[in-house]
C-alpha cells in the first residue's frame, strides 16, 4: 500500500528496540500508550485506593499488576498468530460468544445490580470484555464472507443482525457492554462501506426504538430497563443532593474532577480520598486521577487515549487485507467508545452505564480483554510489515 | 475506503474533543468553584461545650460546680426514616443500654418535640465505663451512636441555696426563637431557673469550634485547627454561707414551710434568703421521672420547688405596724406622744375588733405599742387613714405591691388594697372580694385583710426602714469573675426609691421595735433578751383562713444603726416569737458570730 514510502530493512540493520527485543514488527507507539495507561493504572491505585481495603492496602496495584503481566503475556502471544486464522474460525468464535454470554444466564454471579460474571477458580471472569474482541473478529470475518453474496441490503440486513443477536442478548445482563456492542457493530458496518442510506435507516429505526424503550413501555405499564438502569441513564440529567443517590454520586465526582484544576490537589484530594467520588478505583479511577493531577494529569490519560486510537486507526490503512482493516476499525471503535462513555460519566455528560475505561479501571477481564485486543493489532501491524517486506524475509 | 477511515477517525476525533473540551472548562475554567464546592463537603464543624462558670458564695466557697459526664447520644441525621430501620436500631441500642425498644423511641420523640432540629438526642448519661468501652470497640456496628464528654453541674453544699441557684437544661426550640443574638445552638444548655438563668449570659461562656474532616459517610478522619471554647465566668453572689447554712438548718429544724430572708440594708445585697421544704438541685442533673416531678409540685409535699422567700404571697401581721405608724405620723394622725388606752378590744362601725387573746394593754404611746404589739393602738390608725390614701400609698413607697427587681426569677408581687382596686375585684369576683369597708383599712394597718406579701418584700422595706429610707433592690450578685479569678464586674446597688423619713418619727420606731426585742415585756424578749447585739425586731402572727397562724419576725440589728435586716416566717408556726423569732436569731447568731445566752421572765407565749 505505502511501500513507495517505507524503506526495507533488514533485522539485522533494525534500530527498532522493540525488535531487538525479540518483539519484532511491533508497533511501539501502540505499545507504548498501552503500557502507559497501565501504568497510569496502577500508579492511581498506588497512591488513591490505600485506604479501601482496610489491612491490605496494596491489594488492588497487586491484583492489577498481575492482570497486566497476563495481558501483556497474552498480547504478545496474540500478535504471535496471524490474526486473518480468526476469520476462518468465525462460525466457533461466533458461537462461543454466545454461548459465553448464555452460559451467565445459567451461572453467572451478581455484581453491582447485573449479573455479567462467570465464578471461575481463582478469578472472576466476565465473558461479556473477552466478547468484546470476539464480537469484532467474527462480525469482520462474516463481512468478508458475505462480501459477495446477496444484495446491499441484504447484506446490510445480515451484518445488522449478526451483531445484534449478540448485543441484544448482553442487554439483558449489561447495559453498558451492550452500547459497545453496537458501537462495534456499527463501526464494523461503516468500515464495510454500508450505504450512508442503509446507516440512516438504521439510525432512525433505532432512535424509534430507544424512544419506545425508555419512554412509551415504561409509560404504558411494561418498563424494560431494570429500575437501577434508568436511574442512572437520567440522573446526570439532573445532579441530585441526595446521599446515595446516583446523581449525587456522580455530581461528586464532577465536583472532584473540577477541583482538581490545572496541576491538582495530590494528597488534598478529599473527593475521592474520603470516598465521595463512587467506585474510584473502577469506573470513577478518571475522577480520581483529574483530582489528583488535574487538567495535567487527565490530559495526559487522554492523549495516551488518542494515541492509541490513531495507532489502531492507521492500521486500517496499513492492513494486508481487509479483514485486517475491519478488525482494526471495530477494536478502534471499541476502545474509543469505551473511553467517551466512561469518561463522559465521569465528567457528567453521559450517564451511569457501568463502561470501565480500558487499561485504567481496575479488573481482570477488562484489563486482560483490552491488551489481548491492542495484540490482535499488534498482528496486524507485524502482518503488514511482513507482507511489505515480502516471505522471503519471514 | 479512505473516506470510511476517515468517518471513523473523525467520529473518534470528535468525541476526544468533546472530552477535553469539558474536561478544561471543569478545571480550568470553573475549577475554583468546584474546589471550593470539595472543602465544603468534607469538613464539618463541631461545637466544643464551654465549661460553664462556677457560682460561689460571698467568701469563694463553691455552690455550684462542674463534673464531666460521659453522655450517649445518638444523631438525629442517623436515625432511619422507615418504622422498620427505627425499630431495629432502638432495639439494637436498647440491648446495650438495658433499655427497651420502646423506652427509647418514647426518648427519641420527647428530645425531637422539645428540641431544635439537628440537636443530638441524649439517650443516658454517666454511662458505665463498660458500655463506653464496647461501644468504642464495637463503632462499626453502631455508626448511630456517639458518646461524647458533657458537662454536668454538681453542688459540693448539697442542698445548700437551692432555690437560689436554679437549674439548667438543654436549650429548646423556643429559646432559639426567643434569644436571636444569643449564639445558641441545638445542643448547648442554658440557664432555666434561678441565678443560671439571670447571669446565663456570664455562666455560659463561649463554645468553641473543632473543624474536622470527614469522609463520605461522615466519619472523621483528620481533625482541622480549631478555636477553643472560652470557660463562662463566675459568679459569686453576696450569699454569706455561715447566715444561709444556720437560716436553712434552723428553718428546716422546725419541720414547717417556711422562708427566711437576710440582707444588708445599706446596699441591698442579700446575705441569706432560703424557702423550706427544699429540694436537690442535682436531681436536675438527671432526667426526671414523672413522679419526681409531681412531687416537686406537690401541695401536700409543701410544693418544695416553690420558692417562698421571693414567690410567697402573705399577710405579714404585726410586722408590718412600723409602717402603718410611719404613714401615721407623717399625715399628722399621730404624734409620739399621742396616748390610747388600749382595753384589749375596740367596736368600730359596729364590729369589734380584739388584740390576740383580748389581753388589755392599758394606756399605750407608739413606743409602747409597738413594744408589746398592741392592735388596738393600730386598729385606730387604720379607722383615721380610711378614706385617705395615705397607707396605700406609705405601703407603695416601701415596695409593697410591686416587684423588688431581685437577680432571680420567680417573685410575686403581692398586693396593697385600696377601694378602688378592692371594688374592682369584688365586681369582677364577688365570691372572693366583698366590696370595701372601713374594717379592711383596719386590717390592712395591722398587715391583714387582702394584704399581701412577700418575706422578701418586707426585708427590703425593713432594710429602708434600718437606713433612713432608702429602698434598695435586692441583689444576689456581688461580682463575676473570669476563670483565673479577676473580676469582670461588680454589682452596684440600685436605689429603687427615697422616702422623705422624719428621722425623729425613725427613732420612736427603731426604740418601740427594740424594747419588743430585747426589754423585759417586749414580744420576743424570751428570745432575744439574752443576745449581745442590741437589736430592734419585731413579731408577727397572720391569721390565716382554716389554718393555724402564721409566724413572723423581722429584725434590724445592731440597734439603732442596723446593718442587717432578717425576715422569717414559718406557716402555721403560730406565734411569731414561737417559732419564727428563733430561726432570725439563729441567723443572727450566725452573721455576729455571737451566741445569746437565756433569759428568764418576758412576757410569753403572746402576739
Amino acid at each position: 500500500m505505502e511501500s513507495s514510502r517505507l524503506p526495507r530493512r533488514t533485522p539485522k540493520q533494525s534500530v527498532n528496540p522493540l525488535e531487538r527485543a525479540g518483539l519484532a514488527g511491533m508497533d511501539g507507539w501502540l505499545a507504548f500508550s498501552a503500557l502507559g495507561l497501565l501504568a497510569c493504572s496502577l500508579f492511581t491505585l498506588y497512591e488513591a485506593s490505600g485506604s479501601q481495603i482496610v489491612g491490605a492496602p496494596e491489594q488492588y496495584v497487586q491484583r492489577q499488576a498481575l492482570y497486566g503481566l497476563v495481558g501483556i503475556i497474552g498480547m504478545i502471544a496474540v500478535s504471535r498468530i496471524d490474526y486473518s486464522r480468526f476469520r476462518e474460525l468465525r462460525v466457533g468464535i461466533y458461537t462461543f460468544l454466545c454461548a459465553s454470554i448464555f452460559a451467565v444466564f445459567t451461572f453467572g454471579v451478581a455484581a453491582r445490580g447485573s449479573t455479567n460474571s462467570l465464578e471461575l477458580p481463582f478469578f472472576t471472569f466476565q465473558p461479556a470484555e473477552l466478547g468484546k474482541l470476539l464480537l469484532v473478529l467474527a462480525l469482520a470475518g462474516f463481512v468478508i464472507d458475505g462480501a459477495r453474496r446477496g444484495s446491499e441490503g441484504q447484506r446490510t440486513i445480515r451484518i445488522l443482525a449478526l451483531g445484534l443477536v449478540p448485543t441484544g442478548l448482553v442487554l439483558l445482563q449489561d447495559l453498558g457492554t451492550s452500547l459497545v456492542f453496537a458501537a462495534i457493530t456499527f463501526a464494523i458496518m461503516v468500515a464495510a462501506g454500508v450505504r450512508w442510506s442503509h446507516l440512516a435507516a438504521i439510525g432512525a429505526v433505532l432512535a424509534v426504538f430507544v424512544t419506545v424503550v425508555l419512554v412509551a413501555l415504561p409509560a404504558a405499564g411494561m418498563p424494560v430497563l431494570k429500575e437501577y438502569q434508568q436511574e442512572r441513564l437520567t440522573s446526570f440529567l439532573s445532579p441530585s443532593s441526595d446521599i446515595g443517590d446516583a446523581g449525587y454520586q456522580q455530581n461528586q465526582a464532577k465536583v472532584g474532577i473540577g477541583a482538581g484544576g490545572t496541576t491538582g490537589r495530590g494528597d488534598q484530594a478529599t473527593q475521592s480520598r474520603f470516598g465521595f467520588v463512587p467506585e474510584r478505583h473502577t469506573d470513577f479511577i478518571f475522577a480520581v486521577v483529574a483530582e489528583r493531577y488535574g487538567f495535567v494529569g487527565a490530559a495526559l490519560v487522554l492523549s495516551l487515549f488518542a494515541l492509541l486510537f490513531w495507532r489502531a486507526l492507521r492500521l486500517m490503512t496499513l492492513s494486508k487485507n481487509f479483514y485486517g482493516t475491519l478488525v482494526a476499525a471495530g477494536i478502534a471503535a471499541a476502545i474509543i467508545f469505551q473511553v467517551f462513555v466512561n469518561v463522559g460519566m465521569n465528567l457528567g455528560i453521559m450517564p451511569i452505564t457501568g463502561i470501565p475505561l480500558p487499561l485504567m479501571s481496575y479488573g481482570g477481564s477488562a484489563v486482560i480483554a483490552t491488551f489481548l485486543m491492542i495484540g490482535v493489532l499488534q498482528s496486524i501491524h507485524i502482518e503488514s510489515r511482513a507482507a511489505e517486506r515480502g516471505p522471503w524475509i519471514d | 475506503m479512505s473516506r470510511r477511515f476517515a468517518v471513523i477517525g473523525g467520529i473518534g476525533l470528535v468525541l476526544l474533543g468533546i472530552l477535553f473540551f469539558r474536561l478544561w472548562s471543569l478545571q480550568i475554567v470553573t475549577g475554583d468553584k468546584y474546589l471550593a464546592e470539595a472543602n465544603d463537603n468534607r469538613t464539618r464543624e463541631i461545637r466544643v461545650p464551654a465549661p460553664r462558670g462556677r457560682i460561689l458564695d460571698r467568701d469563694g466557697k463553691v455552690l455550684v460546680d462542674n463534673r464531666t459526664s460521659m453522655a450517649l447520644q445518638l444523631d438525629p441525621i442517623e436515625i432511619p426514616t422507615t418504622v422498620a430501620g427505627r425499630q431495629e436500631l432502638y432495639a439494637r441500642i436498647g440491648k446495650v443500654l438495658d433499655h427497651s425498644a420502646d423506652w427509647i423511641r418514647k426518648k427519641v420523640y420527647e428530645t425531637k418535640k422539645n428540641d431544635p432540629p439537628g440537636s443530638p438526642i441524649t439517650l443516658d448519661q454517666d454511662v458505665d465505663d463498660d458500655i463506653v468501652y464496647y461501644l468504642q470497640e464495637h463503632q462499626a456496628e453502631f455508626p448511630e451512636v456517639q458518646v461524647n464528654r458533657i458537662f454536668v453541674r454538681k453542688y459540693p453544699q448539697g442542698l445548700l441555696a437551692a432555690h437560689i441557684l436554679g437549674s439548667i437544661g438543654e436549650v429548646t426550640a423556643e429559646d432559639l426563637e426567643k434569644n436571636p443574638d444569643k449564639d445558641l445552638a441545638a445542643g448547648d444548655t442554658l440557664g432555666k431557673t434561678g441565678i443560671e438563668q439571670t447571669y446565663d449570659d456570664e455562666l455560659r461562656g463561649q463554645p468553641g469550634d473543632t473543624k474536622v474532616q470527614v469522609d463520605s459517610t461522615g466519619r472523621i478522619v483528620s481533625q482541622l485547627p480549631s478555636t477553643l471554647p472560652v470557660p463562662g465566668e463566675s459568679v459569686r453572689l453576696s450569699i454569706d454561707g455561715k447566715v444561709q447554712q444556720a437560716g436553712e438548718a434552723s428553718l428546716q429544724s422546725i419541720g414547717l414551710p417556711g422562708a427566711f430572708v437576710a440582707m444588708d440594708v445599706n446596699n441591698g445585697q442579700v446575705l441569706g434568703l432560703a424557702s423550706n421544704p427544699t429540694f436537690d438541685p442535682d436531681m436536675f442533673t438527671h432526667p426526671l421521672t414523672q413522679n419526681q416531678v409531681d412531687a416537686l409540685y406537690d401541695e401536700d409535699n409543701g410544693a418544695p420547688l416553690f420558692d417562698r422567700a421571693i414567690g410567697g404571697q402573705y399577710a405579714v401581721g404585726s410586722t408590718f405596724k412600723p409602717f402603718t405608724a410611719l404613714a401615721a405620723l407623717d399625715g399628722g394622725y399621730i404624734t409620739p406622744q399621742t396616748v390610747v388606752n388600749d382595753t384589749g378590744s375596740i367596736t368600730i362601725a359596729d364590729q369589734e375588733f380584739d388584740n390576740a387573746g383580748k389581753q388589755a394593754h392599758g394606756p399605750v404611746d407608739l413606743q409602747r405599742a409597738l413594744e408589746v404589739s398592741s392592735d388596738v393602738y393600730f386598729y385606730m390608725l387604720g379607722r383615721d387613714m380610711n378614706g385617705t390614701r395615705q397607707l396605700q400609698n406609705w405601703a407603695g413607697d416601701f415596695g409593697f405591691g410591686k416587684a423588688t427587681g431581685i437577680d432571680i426569677p420567680g417573685e410575686s408581687e403581692g398586693l396593697v388594697p385600696s377601694p378602688k382596686w378592692v371594688n374592682q375585684a369584688h365586681k369582677e369576683e364577688p365570691k372572693y372580694y366583698d366590696p370595701w369597708a372601713i374594717g379592711q383599712n383596719i386590717q390592712f394597718a395591722i398587715g391583714q385583710g387582702y394584704f399581701q406579701a412577700s418575706p422578701l418584700q418586707l426585708a427590703t422595706a425593713y432594710a429602708a426602714l434600718g437606713n433612713g429610707g432608702t429602698v434598695l433592690q435586692p441583689q444576689l450578685m456581688l461580682q463575676t469573675e473570669d476563670a483565673a479569678g479577676r473580676v469582670k464586674s461588680e454589682a452596684e446597688p440600685v436605689v429603687t426609691g427615697e422616702i422623705p423619713i422624719d428621722p425623729a418619727a425613725r427613732q420612736v420606731i427603731m426604740d418601740g421595735l427594740h424594747d419588743a426585742a430585747q426589754a423585759p415585756e417586749g414580744t420576743s424578749y424570751k428570745v432575744f433578751g439574752g443576745f449581745p447585739v442590741k437589736v430592734a425586731g419585731k413579731t408577727g402572727t397572720a391569721e390565716r383562713t382554716d389554718e393555724i397562724d402564721q409566724a413572723w419576725y423581722a429584725v434590724l440589728a445592731p440597734y439603732p444603726d442596723p446593718e442587717i435586716a432578717v425576715v422569717v416566717t414559718v406557716e402555721q408556726g403560730g406565734f411569731g416569737a414561737d417559732t419564727a423569732a428563733p430561726v432570725a436569731l439563729q441567723i443572727l447568731q450566725a452573721y455576729f458570730d455571737k451566741q445569746a445566752h437565756a433569759v428568764s421572765g418576758g412576757v410569753g407565749s403572746v402576739e
